[in-house]
């Protein structure tokens, strides 16, 4: 089932979706060192309620620490980062990652994949995830039969299904081909518009960034020199020329900043 | 005509599934009529090799009088009882050491050292140690089983992709979960790799301890027979080690199809879809 198909089917059926609302993060004076490496110096960034950012910046510029630090798996060096006024001490337990690599058990079935760390009767709440990915009918099968892609869909259906509040995707659509990359993208997006949790997209390409988010933060050795809002209503057109022109002043900005 | 067509496949099918599995059996046949005729025109002495239609008739006559299947049992169950207890043993200090830094700086270097002693040069100290009843049979098979299920529990547990771990804990599994649902899956592969290694040794180490001291096993009735010059009892207890030895084999590859039906390497569907893995 193609995108598309989907976005008549959910017309025709009335989803029973609680409002969640995303979280609100706060980072202010962020710093993370490796020892005497110097990963993140100074980061600050508002991000308010079920708002899309994306990071962009080369690699090694601290994109894949900064989501760390957010998710709480990592402790900054300096600075904080508050998360709904609690400041971050330990794991977040209403944010989920998603991974370049899916990260699929390959020794549980799809929908034991997506029900992972759910408790009760988690299947029919797997099985309404996997469905809203498109991927209902492969529930039984074992993540080794499955494509790249479909890999990623089963992992967001992961994410999706214990309702975060916060989505931090860390590249998850680097590894894929450019066509499932584009399906994918249009996926994220709607379920984001759907259940307006607040998503933080990591990525090294900018053509994605300014496509999906609301803000497009540029990080450049440890801090952030550009914030670029996009204002461009939604769905956005892919090829639109307005969005071009922000894509390649951005990377105007990347190219010179590496120099 | 379509039908036709379809059902000659469906038996050709069948006639290839009936020469595969025929196939692993051609060499032992062979051997046995090669070692039939040889025995039989008189070119290997009865005295040193004798025929299999002897060794057959021997079996027959120990399983009447049931001396046969006593020694069977008491090797087996000294068997199981040795593999039990040195797999145990291994099993929760190779997790142990896995999981824990702190246990594994304190013992692994150890560990590592005694594996290079080889574990029959022990049989003397044993001996002293135990005396010669069944402590000492039973601690030699446990300690040549410990070692290949502790080096391959640690090394399996240790190789569980740090990404899955990393994952499982955001998706905010407790320890307890994280063990079960990543890490041991993850490390059973190896495991089970450790599990056959071991059976090997398990007889390995059950044929040298009988032949030393015991008054009875399969070890002890070959010896025995070696000092009445038997040789078909001799060739029988061989034979029954190998079939034992080859039975426990069967029985792990049964458990690893149905614990790695995941695997592509042992997955039974991945076959049927004509994937040739194995």
């Amino acid at each position: 089932m193609t995108v598309q198909d989907r976005e008549v089917e959910e017309l025709d059926r009335p989803r029973v979706l609680a409002a969640d609302t995303g979280v609100e993060v706060r980072i202010s004076h962020l710093a993370k060192r490796f020892g005497s490496h110097s990963v993140l110096t100074d980061v600050n960034l508002d991000i308010r309620p079920g708002e899309f950012v994306a990071i962009v910046g080369h690699s090694g510029c601290g994109k894949s620490t900064l989501l760390r630090l957010i998710s709480g798996l990592d402790v900054p060096s300096e600075g904080g980062i508050i998360v709904d006024r609690e400041p971050v001490t330990r794991q977040l337990a209403e944010a989920r990652i998603m991974f370049q690599d899916a990260r699929l058990l390959p020794w549980r079935r799809v929908l034991e994949n997506v029900g992972i760390g759910l408790h009760g009767q988690w299947k029919a709440a797997a099985l309404e995830a996997l469905d809203q990915v498109g991927l209902a009918d492969r529930a039984g099968d074992w993540p080794a039969v499955l494509s790249g892609g479909q890999r990623q869909r089963v992992a967001l259906a992961r994410a999706l299904v214990s309702r975060p509040k916060l989505l931090l995707l860390d590249e998850p659509l680097g590894a894929l081909d450019a066509l499932t990359r584009l399906d994918m993208q249009r996926l994220v997006e709607q379920v984001w518009s759907q259940q307006k949790f607040t998503a933080i997209l990591v990525t090294h390409d900018v053509g994605e960034a300014v496509a999906l988010a609301d803000w497009v933060v540029v990080l450049e050795r440890g801090t952030v020199p550009l914030v670029q809002k996009i204002e461009q209503r939604r769905p956005r057109v892919r090829g639109d020329a307005r969005l071009g022109v922000i894509e390649g002043e951005i990377l105007a900005r990347l190219l010179e900043g590496n120099r | 005509m379509a039908y036709r067509e379809e059902a000659s496949n469906v038996l050709k099918k069948a006639d290839s599934r009936t020469i595969r599995s025929l196939l692993p059996w051609v060499l032992p046949v062979c051997l046995l009529l090669i070692w039939q005729t040889a025995t039989h025109s008189g070119l290997i002495s009865t005295r040193v090799l004798p025929a299999p239609g002897d060794v057959l008739a021997v079996a027959i006559r120990m399983a009447a009088t049931g001396e046969l299947f006593r020694h069977i049992a008491v090797s087996s169950a000294r068997a199981a009882a040795g593999f039990a207890l040195g797999g145990a043993v291994g099993f929760v200090l190779g997790l142990l050491n896995g999981v824990s830094n702190t246990a594994a700086r304190l013992l692994n270097s150890s560990f590592q050292m005694i594996r290079n002693v080889p574990h029959l040069a022990l049989i003397p100290l044993f001996i002293l140690w135990f005396g010669i009843d069944e402590r000492a049979k039973l601690y030699l098979v446990a300690l040549g089983v410990f070692f290949p299920i502790y080096l391959n529990t640690y090394h399996g547990v240790r190789t569980v992709e740090a990404g899955l771990i990393e994952m499982g804990r955001v998706y905010g599994l407790t320890r307890a979960e994280l063990f079960r649902q990543v890490i041991f899956p993850g490390a059973l592969p190896s495991i089970l790799v450790g599990v056959r290694f071991a059976l090997g040794i398990t007889w390995l180490t059950l044929i040298v301890a009988e032949t030393i001291s015991a008054s009875s096993g399969i070890g002890y009735m070959t010896m025995n027979a070696r000092e009445f010059l038997q040789t078909d009892v001799v060739v029988l207890g061989i034979l029954i080690y190998a079939l034992l030895g080859k039975l426990a084999d069967v029985a792990t590859v049964w458990v690893e199809k149905r614990c790695l039906g995941w695997h592509p390497a042992f997955s039974v569907e991945g076959a049927v879809s004509g994937a040739e893995t194995r």
